[in-house]
Formats: structure tokens, C-alpha cells, sequence
């Protein structure tokens, strides 16, 4: 690994001007996406800005309508909060499935976003809550930020510092896991809620997590697995890797897509 | 170089390390405490977790600067003087392990685990064993070790 400047600020203001001055400059909070990247040479950024030193982002709180999960909660956090297990159990869920016990005691809600990564489970539970993503200078619906593979809206300098799910009125998650990584092969979360009724699929396409119009428009009517259980997605932009070829993620996404119903 | 304040093991440490180096690097090179080992270049082994502040980490994946002011306790810091830990006694008396290599990972994760939950279930052992990989035992013995000795350790540390 090249070394790098490191900082560890205790505000998200220093920690914005911070990588507004460094030179290639990044965000680490858990650490679980980027040191493994720099570990093997694919990152090597110039400047690293930790934000564990930075107080007030690793709360979960009730407002009412929405739970407002805190930048740096950890998988394990947001998989034990009572709050969380009360109003989401899906969300809860879906944050204990997540790698193992290990990468949920350090990993981050803020960083599982901000990476983006096309197998990652929290994109799904955004886009399928419609959720909203709160950095230090605006608010992201989750609609507008998940742009493709490893990819957001954020800014170079953008700093995560919430995430807030809308209750839904029921909600399930599914995921059929890489047996080796646990990244999911397909997984979906479906929820019926503020948003509407949505179907999200992490995992399976080469360009992130994905809704299934197709799923949404039959579980409006009626939702219940059997109404998911005939749609299925195209093979044409899944993925392919050891775990599973197009056409198998393409099955997949309906298996899950029904087990997430049963779920909800 | 960083100057880097922390505990290993309940003793005040002074270490200086460069901002890339590794927790696990900074354990094993820099203070010689080789009892966790490195098994993986992906983070997905679990033979170098230890505590950092009580939770268990994959020190691998850890930047030792990120463990500025923390308290890390190691395998080496587990037993009390000549005695084993009950976690390290229940590997032993249950034969859960053979090479030995991912033990000291999987120790500090089951130590973990049972300060979380003193009575788990097999079920519950094997779920958080999930990211320690071993190579030889097959895990039944690991697991049969795990749930004694997190009853032998009556919830506490
Ligand atoms: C063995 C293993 C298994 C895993 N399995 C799964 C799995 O099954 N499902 C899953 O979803 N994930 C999995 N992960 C990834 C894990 O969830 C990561 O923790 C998470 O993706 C990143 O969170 P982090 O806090 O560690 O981020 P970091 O690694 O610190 O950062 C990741 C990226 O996000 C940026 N970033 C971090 N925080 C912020 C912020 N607040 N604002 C702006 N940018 C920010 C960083 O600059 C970096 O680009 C696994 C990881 C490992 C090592
Ligand atoms: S050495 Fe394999 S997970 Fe750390
Ligand atoms: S005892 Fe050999 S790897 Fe586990």
C-alpha cells in the first residue's frame, strides 16, 4: 500500500475543508470497502480523512414518520436498534445479513452508500424505502443519488452524515448471498410505504441496484408473492462472475423478489 | 513518522508507525505480538481479529492510526498469568483446533460473541463465525468449544 496523508477531524466541517485541500483526497469511516481496494492496489488515494473522531453521526432516532440512521452507525448497530427491529424489520434484517460479524462491527451505513458497490445491500433498502441520503450540504432523495457501479451523486468533498428511511407500512428483504464474500448474487427488498409500492434488486445488474416496474405495478394490486412470482427481469445487463451466470441471477431476482413478499 | 498512543493488552503503549501500516502490522512487527496471524489478502479470514475497545476487528483491516487512544487486546492478552482463558481452556478440552493457525481469530471472536449472548445457541456460534474460516477442524469441535466456553466465561471477561 502507498502511504498517504491521514487526518482525523472532529467535525464534518474540518473534515470537508480537509479534503477540499488534500490532493486525491477520501473519506475512510469503517474502513471495510476502502482499505481492502488499497490493500490490492485498485485505491490509492493521497489524503485519507477518517470520521471516527467526528461526534453525533452514530445515533438512530424515531422522528415519527422516519428513523433517521446517523453516518456512522455500523451494520451491527442498525441490526440491533431496537427502534430500528420495532418500525423496519426488514431494514434490521437486511443489516444482519450483511458480510459477517466482524465487517457489520465496523462497516458503515454512510459507507455502504457513498461506495456504491453493485452487490452492496444497503442501496437496495434505499431505493426500495425511498429513502433520503443527508450530507453536510443538501438532502438526496434516493431516487436521484445511486448513478450506476461505484458510482453517486455526491461531490468529491460531499460528506454523508445521515441516512432517513420513511416507515413503511410493510417491507421484506431476501438476498441470496455469495457463499464465499456474502456481497449478494441477488438481493431484493420490496416495500410498500410513503414511496410507494417498490421492488429493488442489488447485486444482479452490472449498473447497481435497479427497481422492477413490472414487480411494483403487480404488488400495487395485489401484494402477495404469487403476484411477483410470473415477472421475470432480462438476462441482457446482469452480471456474471464464479457465483452465477445472467440467466441463474435473472431466476434469482424472482426467487428473492417472492421471498422478500413472504418476508414483508 | 505518526506517534501512536493506545493500550495492547492493558499496558500503555508509544508506537510510531506510518500512516498506511496496518493494525495487524503494527501488532505483529512493530510490539512482536505474532499470536494473530494473517490468513487472507481479502478480508475475509478472520485470522487476525482482535478486540479494539471490546469489539472484535479484523486487524487487517484496520489502520493502526485508526486505533488511536483504543484499547486492543490480543490472544496474547487473554490468559491471566499461567492459567488459560475459559474461551482458550474450551478449545483445548473440546479439541477445537488442529494446525492452530486460524485458533487465535477464532478465540477473540468467540470471546466477543459471548460477551454478547453467555448461553448461544449452535445455531448462533456458527451465524457469528460466519467471516473465521478454518481450514482443518471442519468446525463442529470449534463450535461445541465456543458455546462451552461462553458458559465457562458466565458472561464476563
Ligand atoms: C468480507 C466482506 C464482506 C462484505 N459483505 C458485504 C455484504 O454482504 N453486503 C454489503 O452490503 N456489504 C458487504 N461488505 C462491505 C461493507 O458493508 C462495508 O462496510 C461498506 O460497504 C462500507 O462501509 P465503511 O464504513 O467500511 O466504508 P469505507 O470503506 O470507510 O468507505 C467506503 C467508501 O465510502 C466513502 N465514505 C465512507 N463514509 C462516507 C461518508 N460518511 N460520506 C461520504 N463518503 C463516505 C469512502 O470515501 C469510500 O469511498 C463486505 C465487506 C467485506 C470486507
Ligand atoms: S487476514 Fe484474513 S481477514 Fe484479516
Ligand atoms: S485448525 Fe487449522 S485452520 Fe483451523
Amino acid at each position: 500500500m502507498e502511504d498517504f496523508q491521514y487526518h482525523a477531524p472532529g467535525s464534518v466541517d474540518a473534515a470537508v475543508s480537509l479534503l477540499r485541500d488534500a490532493e486525491d483526497g477520501k473519506v475512510v469511516a469503517g474502513g471495510m470497502s476502502l482499505l481492502p481496494l488499497m490493500k490490492l492496489g485498485l485505491a490509492a488515494p493521497g489524503g485519507l480523512v477518517s470520521l471516527g473522531k467526528v461526534s453525533g453521526l452514530d445515533g438512530i432516532a424515531d422522528r415519527g414518520s422516519e428513523i433517521e440512521v446517523g453516518a456512522l452507525c455500523t451494520h451491527a448497530q442498525v441490526a440491533a436498534a431496537e427502534i430500528v427491529r420495532e418500525r423496519i424489520p426488514a431494514l434490521a434484517a437486511m443489516a444482519e445479513g450483511i458480510g459477517d460479524a466482524q465487517v457489520r462491527n465496523r462497516g458503515t451505513i454512510g459507507g455502504s452508500v457513498a461506495h456504491n458497490d453493485p452487490a452492496a445491500d444497503y442501496p437496495a433498502a434505499c431505493l426500495a424505502l425511498g429513502a433520503t441520503i443527508a450530507t453536510d450540504r443538501r438532502e438526496i432523495a434516493a431516487d436521484d443519488f445511486f448513478l450506476g457501479m461505484f458510482f453517486t451523486a455526491l461531490e468529491e468533498d460531499e460528506v454523508i452524515t445521515a441516512v432517513r428511511f420513511p416507515v413503511p407500512t410493510r417491507a421484506g428483504w431476501a438476498k441470496f448471498p455469495n457463499p464465499a464474500s456474502k456481497y449478494a448474487v441477488a438481493g431484493v427488498m420490496a416495500a410498500d410505504g410513503p414511496a410507494g409500492v417498490r421492488v429493488a434488486v442489488t447485486g444482479a445488474s452490472g449498473d447497481g441496484v435497479f427497481r422492477v416496474a413490472e414487480m411494483e405495478a403487480a404488488l400495487a394490486s395485489s401484494f402477495e408473492p404469487a403476484s411477483v412470482a410470473g415477472v421475470s427481469v432480462s438476462a441482457e445487463a446482469m452480471l456474471s462472475d464464479d457465483a452465477a451466470g445472467p440467466e441463474y441471477r435473472a431466476h434469482l431476482v424472482t426467487v428473492m423478489a417472492k421471498r422478500a413478499v413472504e418476508e414483508a | 513518522m505518526p506517534t501512536l498512543e493506545l493500550t495492547v493488552n492493558g499496558t500503555q503503549r508509544t508506537v510510531e508507525v506510518r500512516n498506511r501500516t496496518l493494525l495487524v502490522e503494527m501488532l505483529r512487527e512493530h510490539l512482536g505480538l505474532t499470536g494473530t496471524h494473517v490468513g487472507c489478502d481479502t478480508s475475509q479470514c478472520g485470522a487476525c481479529v482482535v478486540l479494539v475497545d471490546g469489539v472484535s476487528v479484523k486487524s487487517c483491516t484496520m489502520l493502526a492510526v485508526q486505533a488511536e487512544g483504543a484499547a486492543v487486546t490480543t490472544i496474547e492478552g487473554l490468559a491471566n498469568g499461567a492459567g488459560l482463558h475459559p474461551m482458550q481452556e474450551a478449545f483445548r478440552e473440546h479439541h477445537g483446533l488442529q494446525c492452530g493457525f486460524c485458533t487465535p481469530g477464532m478465540v477473540m471472536s468467540a470471546v466477543d460473541l459471548a460477551n454478547r449472548n453467555p448461553d448461544p445457541s449452535e445455531h448462533e456460534v456458527r451465524e457469528w463465525l460466519e467471516g473465521n474460516l478454518c481450514r482443518c477442524t471442519g468446525y463442529h469441535n470449534i463450535v461445541k468449544a465456543v458455546q462451552a466456553g461462553a458458559r465457562a466465561m458466565g458472561g464476563a471477561s
